[in-house]
């Protein structure tokens, strides 16, 4: 992906985040995430039923690149398993932490295979994965 | 004006954070350089030569303080970590011992933590309350306000003299006379006033006040505490052990040495306070007229040249120091430090620590310069430049 195409996707995801809301029926799971060393603050709420991701919405104040993040993971994280979700998670853990990884799992979220380069926004692109992380870890042992 | 002075200014970067720490002159980082290499001695042990000259220099710099705040006697100067550490021994030192259920303590939604946090912990662990003296629609404080909010009840009024957000000067001297006539203690924040305006405190007769060397051209790790006299002498050490007893045998028998000594415990930070006399001399120097006088004059140049740029909305349009605070419209503020910093300047995002301010200016989050002296005309208009054009902010911010 070149550059200029990866900065359009981020910046789309950005201004037209997915899901930026309140969930709008009970039932959700929610998860506050932020970055200590910064001022990026979410609430993530996911609906998981039967093991399966069915919704996820998120409010708060973040930067471009957690905002996009966020909107990014809720495309490709809807109507997985925990399991299989905890796996894309772990993928892209690895991605920006330059392990190896399978790109092909991440689709769009390979837009920040770079972000390593810039040490202070790997956080900022994770954000949103750590929160949900928790959740999914306590459905997965239940 | 005077950017020779300041060796970080040889590096390629545009300075705009002074309001989070000042940049240091070649005088200040000479005279640790000459501690540590000449005559690195412990303080209080004056024994031989070297740690004689120790003492000397320390106390020196304590006279320089005095007289640079015009204190009445330089045993009104203590030492500590910084503003931050300052604040804390008077609420938990002083205030903690005479403060009563139901006493309130007036503070503002526009200080900063250091300046909110000690009084929580007072409320939370002796029954007192903290109020808010409202801000008028410029967020600042009014006499009038203050007036207001006073109470039988109050007891402390603790508030920034410039905050770091809002940049307004409050009218200390006219709270402090009123605030007495109350019997009413006054506790002043000065970190981010004593850098930029002369502060006189008996003057301004406030009872307690605190700031940091570091946001003064100092070194960092240092701070004061003046207070006082007679409310210093009841100001109770936080922390306990060398060079403050003078002497132990019990529990029982400890006898502590006077202030500002006794609250100065264990081997205090020798380098930074020694350093520190080069900062007193390097501001009396230039003067704090001109210096105020300077910052002015920058802070017009960019709010005259930002209020005609459409997409920016300016949070403190008045206001007396050199901090100006804004937004670019719909992009997150941090994206905008980012894109800045591409082109090597430095400018704060954030809350900037006054976590309750939010409450009054429905805003969150925001883009801080604050401005020092030695910033200039052509900084400003490359930052202008800059924050013109909102597609290339966009574009190059991620």
């Amino acid at each position: 992906m070149d550059d200029e195409v990866k900065r359009e996707i981020i910046l789309e995801h950005y201004q037209n985040p997915l899901h930026r809301h309140k969930p709008e029926k009970d039932g959700y799971e929610k998860v506050n995430t932020a970055n200590q060393s910064c001022i990026d603050n979410l609430d993530i709420y996911v609906d998981i039923q039967d093991k399966i991701i069915k919704d996820i919405t998120f409010t708060g104040e973040a930067c471009a690149i957690s905002i996009s993040s966020t909107s990014i993971m809720i495309q490709n994280l809807i109507g997985k398993t925990v399991k299989e979700a905890l796996e894309y998670i772990d993928n892209f853990d690895k991605m920006i932490n330059e392990k190896e990884y399978n790109a092909d799992l991440l689709k769009d979220a390979n837009v920040y295979d770079n972000i390593y380069k810039q040490n202070s926004r790997k956080s900022c692109a994770f954000l949103p994965y750590r929160g949900i992380r928790e959740i999914l870890a306590k459905y997965l042992e239940e | 004006m005077n950017r020779e002075d300041f060796p970080m200014l040889k590096n390629d970067i545009i300075y705009f954070d002074n309001g989070a720490t000042s940049l240091k002159p070649k005088t200040v980082i000479d005279k640790m350089v000459d501690y540590y290499e000449n005559y690195s001695a412990n303080a209080h042990r004056g024994d031989y030569d070297i740690s004689y000259k120790v003492d000397m220099e320390y106390e020196k710099t304590r006279d320089l303080v005095a007289k640079f705040i015009n204190a009445q006697d330089k045993e009104e100067i203590v030492f500590t970590s910084g503003t931050t550490e300052s604040l804390n021994m008077i609420a938990t030192g002083f205030f903690a011992n005479i403060i009563e259920p139901n006493d309130e303590i007036l503070i503002t939604t526009s200080e900063h933590a250091s300046n909110v946090l000690p009084w929580f912990r007072l409320e939370n662990e002796y029954g007192c309350h903290v109020k808010y003296i409202p801000l008028d629609s410029n967020y600042h404080v009014t006499l009038d306000n203050v007036k207001k909010a006073v109470t039988p009840q109050t007891k402390i009024i603790s508030l920034a003299h410039i905050t770091n957000v809002i940049g307004d000067i409050r009218p200390i001297k006219e709270i402090c006379k009123f605030a007495h006539e109350h019997d009413i203690f006054v506790v002043v924040d000065g970190a981010q006033s004593l850098p930029h305006i002369k502060v006189d405190v008996q003057d301004l007769d406030c009872d307690f006040t605190a700031f940091s060397a570091h946001k003064m051209y100092g070194p960092t790790g240092l701070g004061v505490l003046y207070g006082k006299k007679e409310l210093l002498d009841n100001l109770e050490p936080i922390n306990l052990g060398g060079g403050m007893n003078e002497s132990f045998d019990s529990p029982m028998e400890i006898i502590l040495k006077d202030v500002p000594t006794r609250l100065e415990a264990g081997t205090p930070n020798i380098a930074s306070v020694i350093a520190f006399s080069e900062s007193i001399n390097y501001l009396n120097k230039i003067g704090m007229d001109k210096i105020n006088e300077r910052e002015l004059h920058l802070r017009n140049y960019l709010v005259e040249k930002l209020v005609k740029i459409p997409h920016i909305d300016i949070i403190n349009l008045e206001a007396d120091s050199g901090i100006v605070t804004f937004n670019v419209n719909d992009i997150f503020a941090q994206d905008v430090a980012y894109y800045l910093n591409k082109y090597n300047i430095c400018v704060r995002a954030g809350n900037h620590c006054a976590k309750i301010l939010k409450n009054n200016t429905n805003v969150n989050n925001t883009i801080r310069v604050s401005l020092a002296f030695y910033n200039t005309e052509s900084e400003i208009d490359m930052l202008i430049e800059l924050l013109k054009d909102k597609d290339k902010i966009m574009k190059e911010m991620i």
